[in-house]
């Protein structure tokens, strides 16, 4: 069980929950629980990097790298924004 | 103190006791050689000059002079002179000057700065790890800002009043009033200008030493070469899209240009350096783009005004940090900013070394437009 922590633009995917408590003993545990609750989640999580202990999962065992309790989890889309949407014309609206 | 025609010379330990007293040293090397640093205090008169001079800048004839110059050689020529011109009490400092620095005995090098330079970063010039050699290298530096927008402001406006010498802004957009919530080198007076000129107006009315090049277009593979190729030290990223970020990052290894990077969301925004050869680039996190049907809403945009005031002056602290050469820059390090809770977190980013781009193998070795899009 760890605290994820769930980026701005996934929060429509949570219910705009900031962080999330999750069950399992590695990374790919903690993650099936929270696309079970959360289904939309899923997709997106293939372009975001997660981070156990501030450390890239990529580094240590991956979706492997076992999570204890005092870790905090945390979920890292990629955030194109530096003046937001609205005011960038080169987005179409929609 | 004993002196007289028998003992003209005068070891380094003697001057430098002299130094402490009253004597005065004279340093008879040519103008190039005193502006790289002289003994303190001294006066200034090159060799060839001295006997003209020597009457009207040295008028008390019996005061004890040490005069200097490199190795010894001019200064005993100059003792010559100015012993035959009644100065008894002059000796020579044998050693020279280059001994007498490499000895560790004070030094002073005179300012480059002008007078009204002196004034504007004096609050620069006492800080001793930047002090005048990180200014002059401020000033000497050029930082092209991707953006003159909400994280591009308050960067560039930080940048300029630091003095950076150029400063480049890329950014076709028009100034619009949802923008000046948050976008703070423009003004209700310029709504419907060009960012690009708006925010040079800004920056040089902040500081005239200041270079602004404008580049009114949007970044894209056509373009990009062009506009690194006038030379910068650092790039500021404050783009608002993805096309751009991935033609900046992979122009950026390409070039070796280190990006401070900044991106902002809501109440959330991150910030890092990418330094190519040190550190990770965008790649190495990010390998591609989100397909637009995953990528955020636009629709569901909005940020706090002030957060990319928090961002954008994190990057302006970066860029600094990398031209002086001072701290430890945000390298394969990624800050993230939460202004509700106002904590920042701190997660390490490493190399990849599949990365398409900095990787072992790179698979992506030109430029590619992606596709401007935005999720429903």
């Amino acid at each position: 069980m760890s605290v994820v922590r769930i980026p701005p633009t996934l929060r429509t995917d949570t219910g705009g929950e900031r962080e999330v408590i999750a069950e399992g003993d590695t990374v790919r545990d903690l993650l099936d629980d929270l696309t079970a609750r959360f289904p939309t989640l899923e997709s997106k999580l293939e372009y975001a990097n997660v981070y156990v202990g501030g450390e890239d999962i990529r580094t240590r065992d991956g979706f492997e790298t076992r999570v204890s309790a005092s870790d905090t989890v945390i979920l890292l889309p990629a955030m194109a924004g530096g003046s937001p949407a609205e005011s960038a014309p080169h987005f179409p609206r929609s | 103190m004993a002196t007289s025609s028998e003992t003209p010379t005068v070891s380094l330990r003697e001057a430098a006791d002299l130094l402490a007293g009253e004597a005065l040293f004279l340093d008879v090397r040519e103008q190039g050689e005193w502006d790289l640093g002289h003994v303190p205090d001294a006066l200034h008169i090159p060799l060839g000059l001295l006997e003209d001079r020597a009457a009207d800048k040295l008028p008390d004839r019996e005061r004890d002079i040490v005069v200097y110059c490199a190795h010894g050689r001019r200064s005993l020529a100059a003792l010559a002179t100015l012993r035959a011109l009644g100065y008894g009490r002059s000796r020579h400092l044998s050693d020279g000057f280059e001994e007498w620095e490499k000895s560790g005995f004070p030094v002073v090098v005179p300012s480059t700065l002008e007078p009204d330079q002196r004034r504007r970063y004096s609050r620069h010039l006492l800080i001793p790890e930047l002090g005048e050699a990180g200014q002059r290298r401020l000033l000497e530096s050029s930082v092209l800002l991707i953006g003159a927008g909400g994280l591009g402001s308050p960067a560039s406006l930080y940048l300029a009043a630091a003095g950076v010498g150029t400063l480049g802004i890329v950014d076709d957009d028009v100034v619009d009033e949802s923008n000046l919530q948050r976008q703070i080198a423009h003004s209700t007076q310029r709504l419907g200008d060009p960012k690009v000129e708006s925010a040079r107006d800004t920056l040089t009315a902040l500081n005239p030493d200041v270079k602004v090049k404008t580049f009114n277009e949007r970044l894209t593979s056509e373009n990009i070469d062009r506009i690194l190729a006038e030379g910068w030290d650092v790039i500021v990223d404050g783009a608002d899209n993805f096309p751009t970020r991935y033609l900046v990052n992979d122009a950026s290894v390409w070039h070796g240009i280190p990006v401070v990077h900044g991106s902002i969301y809501r109440f959330e925004g991150q910030a890092t350096v990418f330094k190519p050869g040190e550190g990770p680039c965008y790649r190495c996190l990010f390998p591609t783009p989100p397909p637009p049907e995953l990528a955020p809403s636009c629709a569901e945009g909005g940020v706090l005004g002030v957060l990319p005031g928090v961002i954008g002056s994190l990057q302006a602290n970066e860029t600094i940090k990398l031209v002086a050469g001072i701290g430890e820059p945000l390298i394969g390090r990624l800050l993230l900013f939460d202004a509700l809770s106002a904590t920042f977190t701190e997660v390490a980013l490493r190399r990849d070394p599949n990365c398409p781009v900095c990787g072992e193998h790179p698979t992506v070795t030109e430029y590619i437009d992606y596709a401007e899009f935005c999720a429903a």
